[in-house]
């Protein structure tokens, strides 16, 4: 342990940066054109302006929706297959090659593949996005089955555990750590997608109206929004998964 | 009562894909209640017997029965591997109360982990204590249920004298308490016979049974009293070819 480090230094530098990257931006933004590159004082202003009437929350929203019902669905199905394949040399043989395939699959392909076959409706989105996410987690999480310490597998054994102390004391906390992995690229991951699925398909969320003012070349209000967003996902990371971090992996010395 | 009858157990080579024969022809039976120890050199298959007996391995020739029945039938044994095997996510009380089968060792966690002098680390995760502390949780978990068979794979090694002396003493405590059959498996000839009722010596690899010796000192007895030298003595005068290839007392030649 490093107190010294821990307990203050870190925090700093965390803050420093942000502070720099927002300083860099403002020197920026004084020497080209508003229109091009607005200043941060002005997106912010944006920001609010957008929430004021009411369409930035409504929208917000709507995309919320979308990544977190594809990022359930894509993680648990993920995970569940990735286990069984990394568990089991016959289902990863078979079902290797689907895999590649799909981890090099476009997002662009199976988002508009999704929009012919199912329709442009909110069915079609979701699959879209879950396709793309879910290959990332069957890799991770078979990655992780087949690490998993036969040695201690042994010792439930030899002790005849019971499947709920085999799975949740033996089993399960060994792949935590790719668990934890998947859910937060996972969640970059399928925000980016949801946007994309949204400019080509729905007619509310994020992504839509990035595309409008896209056409209206309002480069503020495109800012205003990614950075919302950005601050929503952040949101998710420091209060949902930064302490089921520090609950799971509390035992790392 | 425990039956080995084992003709012959390989494990096959990944480099060359020939077969390493590791023991063959050991029989032996141990009776309920009895303290036997296996002493042999590193490498003649002990670990591979306890494998055997404890029903993780059933890949061999031959048959194992417990009370006539297979092992993994019969009531789980205590076993405590040649490392500790831990759960590094789990505190040490919660590591030995993971395998408690019923209320009473439940209520007995606490006081053992005391009785093995890590009172003041229930709380602490295995990664946060020395090798030395992580075998005496080990060798918690592996009695906390008092067991009718316990399984230990050389449990003191590299601890330093007193506290394995004490640990020898907590083992033969426990074991009388429930007249628990033990197989303890270890190179050091003294410390085998401070502990059991009866020796069974191995070759080296492949592993037979060389002698199968009844220790007669009356307990309790000493650790490293005049009695128990005089009969290792009396043993390798006996028999030199005895402990060929086993390495006395120096604990860093160990490899598992």
């Amino acid at each position: 342990m490093k107190p010294s480090i821990r307990n203050w230094s870190i925090p700093w530098l965390r803050v420093g940066s942000l502070i720099l990257f927002i300083a860099i931006w403002q020197l920026a933004a004084e020497f080209v054109d508003r229109q091009i590159l607005p200043g941060p004082y002005q997106v912010l202003l944006s920001v609010i302006d957008h929430i004021d009437r009411g369409e930035l929350v409504f929208h917000l929203l709507a995309t919320l929706a979308r990544v977190l019902i594809s990022f359930v669905f894509a993680m648990a199905l993920g995970v569940a297959l990735g286990i069984v394949m990394g568990r089991n040399r016959n289902w990863d043989a078979a079902l290797d090659g689907v895999l590649i395939l799909a981890l090099n699959l476009p997002a662009l392909v199976t988002i508009i593949l999704c929009y012919l076959w199912f329709g442009l409706g909110e069915f079609a989105a979701i699959l879209a996005v879950a396709i793309n996410k879910f290959p990332v987690v069957v890799v991770n999480m078979r990655e992780g089955a087949r690490a998993v310490d036969q040695d201690l597998l042994q010792v439930a054994k030899v002790f005849r555990l019971e499947w709920r102390k085999r799975w949740f004391q033996v089993y399960l906390p060994q792949l935590y750590p790719y668990l934890l992995a998947s859910a937060r690229s996972g969640l970059a991951l399928v925000w980016k997608i949801v946007l994309v699925v949204e400019l080509l398909g729905r007619s509310n969320g994020v992504g839509f109206q990035l595309g409008i003012y896209f056409q209206f070349f309002d480069i503020t209000s495109i800012l205003a929004y990614s950075f919302a967003f950005i601050a929503v996902v952040m949101a998710i990371e420091y209060l949902l998964i930064t302490p089921l971090d520090r609950r799971l992996m509390g035992w790392r010395p | 009562m425990i039956e080995v009858d084992v003709s012959r157990k390989a494990y096959r080579q990944d480099h060359d894909l020939s077969e390493l024969v590791v023991l063959r022809d050991i029989r032996f039976s141990v009776e309920p209640g009895q303290f036997c120890c296996i002493v042999g050199p590193s490498g003649c298959g002990k670990t591979s017997l306890l494998n055997m007996i404890s029903g993780l391995d059933e890949d061999f020739s031959g048959s194992v029965r417990i009370d006539g029945g297979a092992p993994s039938a019969g009531p789980p044994p205590g076993y405590m591997f040649q490392s500790s095997r831990l759960m590094p996510w789990l505190r040490v009380r919660e590591n030995v109360d993971l395998v408690t089968n019923d209320s009473a060792a439940r209520e007995n966690v606490d006081e053992l982990l005391r009785e093995i002098g890590l009172e003041d680390f229930v709380d602490a995760y295995p990664g946060q204590l020395s090798g030395g502390m992580r075998r005496r949780v080990a060798l918690a978990r592996a009695i906390i249920n008092e067991p009718s068979l316990l399984l230990l794979d050389e449990p003191f090694l590299s601890l330093d004298t007193p506290v394995a002396n004490r640990l020898r003493r907590l083992l033969i405590d426990v074991c009388g308490r429930r007249s628990s059959t033990v197989l303890f498996v270890t190179h050091d000839l003294r410390e085998a016979l401070y502990l059991a009722d009866r020796v069974l010596f191995i070759s080296s690899r492949p592993g037979e049974i060389v002698l199968d010796h009844l220790v007669d000192i009356p307990r309790p007895r000493v650790p490293e009293g005049e009695d128990i030298e005089l009969l290792r003595l009396e043993l390798l005068k006996k028999d030199p070819q005895l402990l060929s290839g086993l390495v006395e007392n120096d604990e860093n030649s160990h490899q598992g």
